[in-house]
């Protein structure tokens, strides 16, 4: 192979695929088989981090740049006039062999843009993932992209050899995605999701039955949304959130904050800042309601369209429900522990496991770690101090924010002067 | 005041055991471990040189075995390579109170020695855990895949699962500068070695002796590395605290040929 034209194809096809967030090589175990290459850990690996912070665990690319759909938000797009490139299935599996080979990552992130048409080009990408795995004895981690509209056959095909599928909704709103990408429709989308979520359960199913049944996408299927693109609240993004994690058991739904590509007037100008406060807010609630046992509507209503950026959910949500505190530290149950603000899960158990052998007080509790600042304000422990006061909602949070640090302070500390 | 009894070992792990087990057989009081290149310059001390019984150490460590949990007994090896001045002792300390309560105390964090030997355990894994993540593989002529490491501890012994496992059908070499030996996997097992080439002045393999088209490969996966930033989304802090400075010498992706 031509050593420049693979260099020059290799930087435009990166380039194209970085938005996406995903970077998961995580959630599958899979042992080397007979001396071949490669296995994944389920704890997965972060090889290196690019210079703003994000891990590099995949070879992250697109099979083309080519594409004839005319997506306002994405750099790809039809009209866009940019460098296009397209690899040989060849080249991506020799560029994935030779990678992984020299510990440079854990495996390939597979997507494209769409050329011909969906089932076109969700072949080329299968025929990647089946190489890797048939030819190469490859077993290292091979996330693909499911493409909008392929057929069932396809999809079906495209889990034997991939541990993850994910098809990026992109834009949370239906009335959204029908402004800024008007050749897509909704139900492409929500087609290969149900493929996907059926195989993994009818091949869970039969593997109960027959030990050696071949697993489908054993890392399950993610899905990411632009956040910031089509002024859509934060209440609409979460609840199509809830939605995808209920209906197609979404392992991850991604949320990516608008990076301004194009001049467009449906779009933020190409000034804006990208709203990587907001993103992390997003990323908290969708926490919370993993692992911390809220439920949406708590957290997001038709009161409270959307998150506060000066304080984390956790404590917006307690400051808007003074009657379930104070807790006590010494009896209260794990789901009401993980709703203090301040006590993450990991001190949650450490909580559960201390006060076991005696009753807590607060030099034990910030022995375990916890944020004491925010959640002194919560609870009571064995202790005759106590900083529970009846006060306002927002003397409360005023007390609490002058308190505390923030690394996001620039982009709030407008907002706090209001107050003072 | 009783005089101190100087232990001193060849710096191994069955070494190490093996003064554990004289402590117990000889009943000594007071005993200090050491190794036999650490300079001994106390007054009023007795010294002994403890000879390495790979029988003796794996008593010690089938004892401990049937005690604590595999991840504690595991933790013991791990303080072990950390290297710290003066583990040895915090260590026996760990072991005496393993072996001297009948009740399971690997939870019992309030007695220091206990959280001690599992903080550094904790930091042993860490650096472990990084060397899986930067090891960076060089192809050479004779079709070996060379890197070189120098990790903050002795981590290699803990390594060697993990890339037996992961690459399986390659040859493959991971050398450690700092402390000079390293590890080789010839397609059937695992060996300890040393390379007179290697030294702090020649921290790497020369490019003459790569294979053909290893520089291609290199220079593939910089330009790859440099396309997937987002400039717009820098954040140096982060990047520093995911990617220690002290690592960059042996990445790829942050040097220049």
């Amino acid at each position: 192979m031509s050593f420049d034209r693979i260099r020059e194809k290799l930087s435009i096809l990166a380039d194209a695929a970085k938005y996406d967030v995903s970077c998961a090589s995580s959630g599958v175990k899979r042992a080397n088989k007979e001396k071949s290459l490669g296995n994944t850990t389920a704890m997965g690996i972060c090889h290196s981090y690019t210079e703003d912070g994000r891990c590099v665990s995949l070879l992250k690319i697109l099979l083309t740049n080519h594409c004839i759909f005319d997506c306002a938000y994405c750099v790809t797009r039809k009209s866009n006039d940019i460098k296009r490139a397209a690899f040989k299935i060849q080249e991506v599996v020799d560029l994935t062999v030779n990678f992984y080979r020299r510990n440079y990552i854990e495996g390939l992130f597979l997507s494209s843009g769409i050329f011909k048409s969906s089932d076109y080009t969700m072949e080329r990408l299968i025929a990647v993932a089946k190489k890797l795995r048939l030819e190469e004895n490859f077993n290292g981690y091979i996330h693909l992209k499911s493409i909008p509209g392929t057929s069932d056959e396809l999809m079906r095909e495209a889990g034997l050899y991939a541990d993850r599928l994910s098809v990026n909704i992109e834009i949370p709103t239906v009335s959204g995605l029908k402004l800024l990408a008007p050749d897509k429709k909704h139900e492409d989308f929500i087609k290969p999701m149900n493929k996907v979520k059926n195989e993994i359960i009818q091949y869970k199913a039969e593997r109960k039955l027959l030990k050696n049944t071949p697993k489908y996408a054993p890392a399950g299927q993610s899905t990411q949304m632009i956040i910031g693109a089509t002024g859509e609240s934060d209440r609409d993004i979460m609840y199509s959130a809830t939605y995808y994690y209920k209906k197609f058991n979404m392992r991850r739904v991604y949320y990516s904050g608008y990076i301004p590509i194009s001049k467009d007037d449906r779009l933020p100008s190409i000034h804006t800042e990208v709203p990587i406060l907001r993103e992390n807010r997003l990323y908290q609630t969708d926490w919370l309601l993993r692992f911390y046992g809220f439920s949406i509507q708590e957290l997001l209503n038709d009161d409270h369209k959307n998150l506060d950026l000066d304080i984390d959910p956790k404590l917006s949500w307690a400051l808007r429900s003074p009657e379930i505190f104070p807790v006590d530290i010494n009896k209260a149950d794990k789901n009401l522990l993980a709703r203090v603000p301040g006590i993450g899960m990991q001190s949650v158990y450490k909580i559960i496991q201390a006060r076991k052998f005696r009753k807590l007080n607060w030099s034990h509790l910030k022995a375990i770690g916890i944020s004491l600042n925010r959640a002194k304000y919560f609870i009571t422990c064995d202790s005759k101090d106590s900083y529970h006061k009846d006060i306002s909602p927002t003397r409360l949070k005023n007390a609490i924010l002058r308190n505390s640090y923030s690394k996001h302070q620039k982009h709030f500390s407008n907002q706090l002067s209001l107050f003072s | 005041m009783a005089p101190h009894t100087i232990l001193q070992y060849d710096g191994s792990f069955d070494g190490f055991l093996s003064c554990v087990f004289m402590v117990y057989e000889q009943k000594i009081q007071l005993p200090l471990i050491q190794k036999q290149s650490e300079e001994n310059n106390q007054l009023f001390t007795i010294s002994e040189i403890v000879h390495t019984d790979k029988t003796k150490a794996k008593r010690v460590w089938d004892g401990l075995r049937k005690k604590v949990p595999k991840p504690q007994k595991q933790a013991i090896f791990k303080a072990f390579l950390s290297e710290i001045k003066g583990v040895e002792n915090t260590l026996l300390s760990y072991i005496q109170n393993i072996f001297d309560t009948s009740q399971n105390i690997g939870l019992d964090y309030s007695n220091k020695d206990i959280l001690k030997i599992s903080q550094v355990a904790k930091m042993v894994q860490r650096e472990k855990h990084r060397m899986e993540a930067f090891v960076r593989f060089k192809k050479t002529k004779d079709d070996y895949y060379v890197a070189t490491v120098e990790p903050d501890f002795n981590v290699l012994p803990l390594l060697i699962r993990h890339f037996k496992d992961r690459y399986a059908d390659q040859k493959w070499i991971i050398y450690d500068i700092k402390r000079g030996y390293g590890i080789c996997y010839n397609l059937i097992n695992i060996e300890f070695i040393t390379v007179d080439f290697f030294s702090k002045l020649r921290t790497t393999i020369e490019k003459d002796v790569y294979s053909a088209q290893e520089m291609d490969f290199q220079k593939l996966w910089k330009s790859y590395y440099d396309s997937v930033n987002i400039k717009s989304r820098k954040n140096s802090k982060l990047h520093v605290q995911h990617l220690p400075k002290r690592y960059w010498k042996y990445l790829i992706e942050k040097n220049e040929y």
